[in-house]
């Protein structure tokens, strides 16, 4: 921290760091100066004019002038109150007072100054000079804007520039007739704007709502209920304001409001029609509704029938990055204890399980070793394989903030991807080459004497060997295998290696390989080379993708391992568990998602139990995933919609949904929070982890919990690094594992001092070509993604109205030249074809992907790109090659 | 009494010579100013300037060779020199007549500035209308660059120097200076809080020294002739000669230029030639539309910053403004609001709201709403925007509005009782 200035406001005396605003100083002394164009998260703008204090008798704008040394500040004199209300009253004296019909009746700032200065019957309002009458928009699907209640406070444009980066809006015209806009008064759908919302959770007044919550409901009338956002690995904290057992609308999130669309608007599909609201048994080829009693029983029946006849193997399970912690671990502790095998995996594997080899190999620990909040302050950041923006928004957020605050930005990524805009290097690397260009990273860093020689000595080993393998790696060398320029590279390496706080993200861009473990093995060396582990700022940082993907891997819905990633194959932990589950557990590792499918094409597995999954749409390969699924004797898939797998279903068991139940989620940061049930579950759907007890009862297991903090207890008992985590600590805010006892604070970065695994290893990793490259027949090469509208397979985000007329359908992004060569216009429709199979899309032609390279995002059911994706497995982590396949196009005859 | 004769100083060459010919200027002693700034320290140049006396003549009339100090002595390295050529005061067109017919005096102005500073860049700011000035102006520099007086190792010396000459926005704050130099940086011509000045924080955040076109076409004289020199001309607070704008009811409008000092009524009935038609003065409009109303009583008041400034006044941009029995005093400063209300850029609410309440509450005057306190009213809301607007042009709205009120009460009030006078244009015609 820097000097500190000691000042007196309103006779107080009080001490804050040099560059302290004076508002920021009087709210350090609990005096709240009135302002409405200042917002403590962004820049100053000193415009409404609210703010005026004395000091020494000049006025000074508080929430722009510094405090000083001495200050003697007046913030509440006789004339500052006068001049307030004045001021005000001009404010208001064109403002519609609608109080009575709008939105913001209640948590209003203007209307609260106004009662605070007792403003009635305004001096200055007048027939005579009423602002030009301005219509309000709605011309986008979430946010209602009105103009006449716009007080010009900028705070939105500010939101947009500063916090999302996008410049969206700006002020307009002059003087009187001074307005927000877009630029030519376009619809926010027309122009560059992510319906984020950010502009409308710093708006002020009322003049920037959401349109979903009109008349649904007056702020005092709502409850609130914290909880955690459904969706990506970011984990934002929320706030549910409900009216009637209904979501009214959503506030919250990181620093306090931001978040992105689908967190923001995208919740409403907790109240769909469609939600699955009782329990269904097949009959022909439909289902028909019934009692949980009979459906129960159903399935406990064929389960134990089939294991009877092939035994517990013969029995597979997928768990869910969607349900909680507690689910995740009753989950696997039903097919542990209750079935007795170890098939139990989750979607994880199909996007992580590279990062958990990769990072326990190296460091002893997978999960990401730093935390969000300390992104804004490093002075280096390396992204690749993730975009970003769009699958983690909060976080591109802070990355932003740190580009703002002086930090250099490396995005390596075939596509120009939103960051890559803010970056100072953007190396554009063939999709499948990157051992090549990290391990010319390491080379670079090396020759350039630019690594961190104590570091390596003291913290790490087998440097050697790895040393030997980078040394071919030549900026020359590795241009040739990636097509990144070696200068271009020297630089980037450079800055990389010159950075006293380097912070690599990535995310399924690097691990959806045949080489994914290699990846994270080389991003790993890359780190420990320039010791970036083990301090505030650095690391190596995997984005998990979906909201509890973390604690599902956690809590052991893998194969390999059980809860808290110990080790299966050491008798004494499996001694543990079984004296606290009071049966045998089966050593040998089980199945993956992968095998499971392939398993039961070969009539090794008979039965399934899916909850929360949808590996039609999210696993590699589907045309093979849907004749496994025909081919089970009995599936039974928990879940709160219909979906491509449910159709597949013996029976399907209605579940809540996030906003229906208590539990925890644990975020990309290893960050455990609270969920809490907000409103009651459709119809006798119930939380997943009461159905898996009482099926599991019904298997001869009995389980009974009186609720989610029970098992949290087991949890903490059984898995060291949640063994402080209690439901009673986690009510003042969240905790990071490792938090091994009660009066342990949790862990906001990894590594510091020593590694998990005790020394950190190098690995040396050679770059090995992608398992299909492009040849004559299939000449281009597929990679696919998110988008930031939609959610994973858009069970939840597909019903969301306006998130789903954004981007209705699948697409396939084409580079200019490559669309030139085929006679593909933007907009056509086109045939993808792999050697698995074939789609028909339409082309959106567009130079964010280079040429030679297509892209299609993997949301989307009807069109799924994983038809034509290729499931060779990385022999390591057994994660299928998503990112990389070779397709050709064709045009679509019209 | 002194007699007051018009004084070509700054403008002798203008009319005299072909602008558009360095050959000219230098016949007549140009870039003179320069050689003889360059022979000494730039300490040694402000110290001159210092001395001189000379004071900004973009309206606020601050010691420019303080100003130049604060530059010279800040500790960042990169500095810069931008001239003020925005020109959007109604009624004010001396900066055009100096840029189009004289602008090498200028380019040596801010090429001794640029010394004197230390800087190495400078930009000319002109009103984008003013398009003959651009086109002098950038021939000029041309020339000026071929024969080394711009650009590298000027006239052999170690001093480097360019210019830029960018064209306005089309808005009258961005006359303003931080609202110039957010202009310049290509942003929107907003205002900036103050502190910090752009002698600390200007163009780009480097320390920078914005001057007006006269006040930067002073200084090659200054360094001529010397500092002793100048102090002769003028007033002991306000050296020098000021070039005066009269424009309305005159019979000879025009630019003349002469003493600091010289009366009012000297400028109006001498060099202005009085009224037409024998009418009779009701009132003077001084220093442009953000100036004071003055009343025949007071003809005789020096025209020069400290006289102007006792009589709760201003000298602005010296811009004389005469209307006659025939205008209507409710209509005079009905025009001078208008041109706020348009001209306010729009970010802060007390002159963003304020101009146009002052516009209603003014048309209620006119209308004869008879409601006394109207004017009250009128008053309140010039108090705020004096004091809580975030740039001058906000805050100087209440000097015109006050001054009228204050001189011309009666007429204000008979316009509330009685309704519009005979004579009274404005909201008949706004409002139609
Ligand atoms: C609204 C507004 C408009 C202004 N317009 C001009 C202008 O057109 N020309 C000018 O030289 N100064 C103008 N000024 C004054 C400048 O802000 C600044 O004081 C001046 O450029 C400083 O130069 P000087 O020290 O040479 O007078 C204006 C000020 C305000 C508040
Ligand atoms: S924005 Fe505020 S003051 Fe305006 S109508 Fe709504 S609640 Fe009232
Ligand atoms: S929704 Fe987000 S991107 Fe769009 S205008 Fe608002 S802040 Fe900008
Ligand atoms: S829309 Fe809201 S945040 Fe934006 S300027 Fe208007 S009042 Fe301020
Ligand atoms: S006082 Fe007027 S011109 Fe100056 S910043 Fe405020 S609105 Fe803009
Ligand atoms: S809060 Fe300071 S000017 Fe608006």
């Amino acid at each position: 921290m820097g000097k500190l200035v000691k000042l007196r406001i309103d006779g107080r005396e009080v001490e804050v760091p040099e560059g302290t605003t004076i508002l920021a100083a009087a709210a350090a002394a609990g005096i709240e100066i009135p302002h409405l164009c200042h917002h403590p998260e962004l820049s100053p703008a000193g415009i409404c004019r609210l703010c005026l204090v004395e000091v020494d008798g000049r006025l000074l704008t508080a929430c722009y002038h510094r405090a000083a040394e001495g200050m003697e500040v007046h913030t509440d004199t006789d004339r500052l109150r006068r001049l307030r209300r004045l001021n005000l009253e001009l404010i208001l004296s064109d403002h519609p007072l609608d109080c009575l019909v709008c939105e913001r009746n209640g948590t209003c700032e203007l209307q609260r100054y106004a009662y605070e200065f007792g403003l009635e019957g305004n001096r200055f309002r007048g027939p005579d000079y009423d602002r030009q009458e301005l219509p309000a928009r709605e011309d986008n699907p979430f946010i209602r804007y009105e103009p006449e209640k716009c007080i010009l406070c900028g705070r939105c444009v500010r939101a947009c520039e500063e916090v999302q980066g996008r410049g969206v809006l700006d002020f307009a015209s002059r003087g009187f007739s001074t307005r927000i806009s877009t630029g030519l008064d376009r619809a926010l759908t027309e122009v560059n704007c992510e319906l984020c919302g950010q502009c409308l959770a710093v708006c002020p007044t009322g003049a920037l709502t959401e349109r979903a919550r009109r008349f649904r409901g007056r702020e005092w009338e709502l409850r609130r209920v914290d909880t955690v956002c459904p969706f990506c690995g970011c984990g934002c904290r929320i706030t549910l304001h409900i009216k009637d057992d209904r979501i009214v609308r959503v506030s919250g999130g990181y620093r306090g409001f931001r978040l992105c669309v689908k967190g923001r608007f995208g919740l409403s599909f907790v109240h769909r029609e469609d939600r699955l609201r009782t329990p269904l048994v097949r009959e022909g080829s439909g289902f028909r509704e019934a009692s949980w009693e009979e459906a129960l029983d159903l399935v406990a029946e064929r389960l134990l029938t089939i294991k009877g006849r092939y035994g517990p193997d013969a029995i597979a399970g997928l768990s869910s990055a969607k349900c909680t912690n507690e689910e995740n671990y009753l989950f696997q502790k039903l097919m542990r204890a209750a079935i007795g095998t170890n098939n139990v995996d989750h979607c994880a594997r199909l996007c992580h399980a590279p990062t958990v080899a990769g990072l326990v190999a190296a460091f002893g620990s997978g999960a990401m070793t730093n935390s969000i909040d300390e992104i804004v302050d490093a002075d280096c950041i390396l992204v690749t394989g993730s975009n970003t923006t769009e699958a983690h928004p909060v976080i591109a957020q802070e990355i932003l903030r740190a580009v703002r605050r002086g930090a250099t930005l490396i995005v390596v990524d075939p596509r120009l991807i939103e960051l890559a805009e803010h970056a100072r290097f953007h190396l554009r690397q063939r999709p499948g080459t990157d051992v090549a260009w990290i391990n010319g990273f390491c080379h670079v860093i090396l020759k350039e004497g630019l690594w961190d020689r104590d570091f390596v000595r003291e913290r790490c080993e087998n440097f050697e060997e790895f040393a030997e393998v980078v040394e071919r790696y030549t900026p020359e060398n590795v241009e040739g295998i990636t097509g990144i320029p070696a200068d271009a590279l020297v630089e980037a390496a450079r800055a990389f290696g010159k950075a006293e706080r380097g912070m690599i993200f990535y995310s399924m861009g690097l691990t959806q390989h045949t080489t994914g473990t290699d990846n994270v093995l080389a991003i790993a060396n890359l780190a420990m080379l320039t010791g970036n582990v083990g301090r505030r700022s650095t690391g190596v940082n995997p984005l998990r993708g979906q909201n509890n993907v973390q604690g599902a891997c956690d809590l052991a819905a893998l194969p390999n391992v059980l809860p808290g990633y110990q080790k299966l194959a050491d008798p004494e932990v499996r001694g543990k568990f079984e004296r606290a589950w009071g049966v045998k557990v089966p050593e040998r590792p089980g199945l993956t998602v992968v095998e499971m499918f392939q398993a039961a094409l070969e009539g090794k597995v008979r039965a399934m139990v899916i909850m929360g999954e949808n590996p039609m749409v999210s696993d590699p390969d589907i045309s093979h995933v849907a004749e496994a699924l025909e081919r089970l004797e009995f599936l039974v898939v928990i879940d709160i919609f219909p979906n491509e797998t449910t159709r597949f279903a013996d029976v399907i068991l209605p579940a809540a949904s996030f906003a229906e139940k208590d539990g925890t989620f644990t975020n990309t940061e290893r960050r455990v929070r609270r969920v809490r049930r907000a409103v009651p579950p459709p119809g006798v759907a119930k939380p997943d982890w009461e159905i898996i007890c009482e099926l599991a009862t019904r298997l001869g297991y009995p389980m009974s919990y009186s609720g989610p903090a029970e098992i949290m207890d087991e949890i903490a008992s059984l898995a060291p690094i949640y063994g402080g985590i209690s439901y009673g600590r986690l009510e003042s805010g969240g905790l990071q594992w490792p938090c091994t006892d009660p009066d342990h604070p949790g862990t906001p970065f990894l590594h510091e001092g020593r590694f998990v695994r005790g020394k950190g290893r190098f690995h040396p990793v050679e770059y090995r070509d992608p398992a299909e490259l492009p040849d004559p027949e299939y000449p281009l090469t597929l990679t696919t993604g998110r988008v930031r509208w939609h959610f994973h397979s858009r069970t939840m985000t597909g019903r969301v109205a306006g998130l789903q007329e954004l981007v209705p359908e699948a697409y396939v992004e084409v580079n200019p030249r490559d669309a030139a060569r085929l006679g593909i216009g933007d907009g056509d429709r086109v045939r993808v074809s792999s050697r698995r199979g074939s789609i028909t899309v339409t082309a959106v032609v567009t130079a964010r992907v280079p040429e030679g390279t297509v892209f299609i995002p993997f949301h989307f059911g009807e069109a799924a790109a994983n038809a034509l994706t290729n499931p060779t497995l990385d022999p390591r982590s057994k994660i299928p090659e998503f990112k990389v396949c070779a397709v050709r196009i064709e045009p679509v005859g019209k | 009494m002194k007699a007051f004769a018009e004084k070509k100083v700054l403008l002798s060459n203008v009319g005299a010579i072909d602008p558009e010919r360095i050959e000219d200027y230098l016949d007549r002693g140009g870039y003179e100013g320069l050689r003889a700034a360059l022979k000494r320290s730039p300490a040694e140049v402000v110290g001159e300037i210092k001395e001189s006396r000379l004071r900004g003549r973009g309206g606020a009339g601050f010691p420019t060779g303080l100003k130049w100090e604060l530059v010279l002595k800040s500790r960042a390295k990169t500095r810069y020199v931008v001239c003020n050529a925005d020109e959007g005061e109604p009624g004010t067109f001396k900066d055009r007549v100096l840029m189009e017919g004289d602008p090498h005096r200028l380019i040596e102005g801010m090429t001794i500035c640029g010394y004197a500073v230390g800087a190495k860049r400078g930009f000319i700011y002109v009103r984008g209308e003013y398009a003959l000035s651009i086109r002098r102006l950038e021939r000029a520099i041309s020339q000026a660059r071929q024969r080394g007086l711009l650009g590298r190792k000027i006239l052999g010396s170690d001093f480097s120097f360019d210019l830029e000459v960018r064209a306005g926005a089309g808005a009258y704050v961005c006359g303003e200076e931080t609202a110039l130099l957010e202009s310049l940086e290509g942003k929107r011509g907003w205002p900036r809080i103050r502190p910090p000045f752009p002698v600390d924080y200007g163009f780009r955040g480097k320390p920078t020294v914005v001057n007006n076109v006269e006040t930067l076409a002073n200084v090659p004289e200054i360094m001529c002739r010397g500092a002793a020199w100048y102090r002769t001309l003028g007033t002991g607070d306000s050296p020098g000669t000021k070039l005066y704008p009269l424009s309305g009811a005159l019979n000879r409008p025009r630019l003349v230029e002469a003493e600091m000092g010289v009366p009012l009524r000297t400028l109006i009935y001498d060099f202005g030639g009085g009224l037409p038609g024998g009418r009779e003065l009701k009132g003077v409009l001084v220093g442009g539309a953000a100036g004071a109303f003055l009343a025949p009583e007071e003809l005789d008041v020096p025209m020069d910053f400290k006289s102007l400034w006792e009589i709760g006044a201003g000298l602005g941009s010296g811009a004389v403004l005469v209307f006659d029995e025939t205008a209507c005093v409710i209509d005079v400063l009905w025009s001078v609001l208008s041109f706020f209300a348009h001209e306010a850029c729009g970010q802060c609410t007390p002159c963003r709201v304020g101009t146009v309440i002052l516009l209603s509450l003014l048309e209620k005057v006119q209308n004869g709403s008879g409601d006394p306190a109207v004017l009250e009213k009128m008053l309140k809301v010039t108090h705020l925007m004096k004091v809580a607007s975030l740039c001058p042009l906000g805050q100087s709205v209440r000097l015109p509005v006050e001054t009228a009120l204050e001189k011309f009460r009666r007429e204000f009030e008979s316009h509330l009782k009685e309704g519009p006078c005979p004579q009274c244009k404005a909201t008949t015609e706004v409002h139609a």
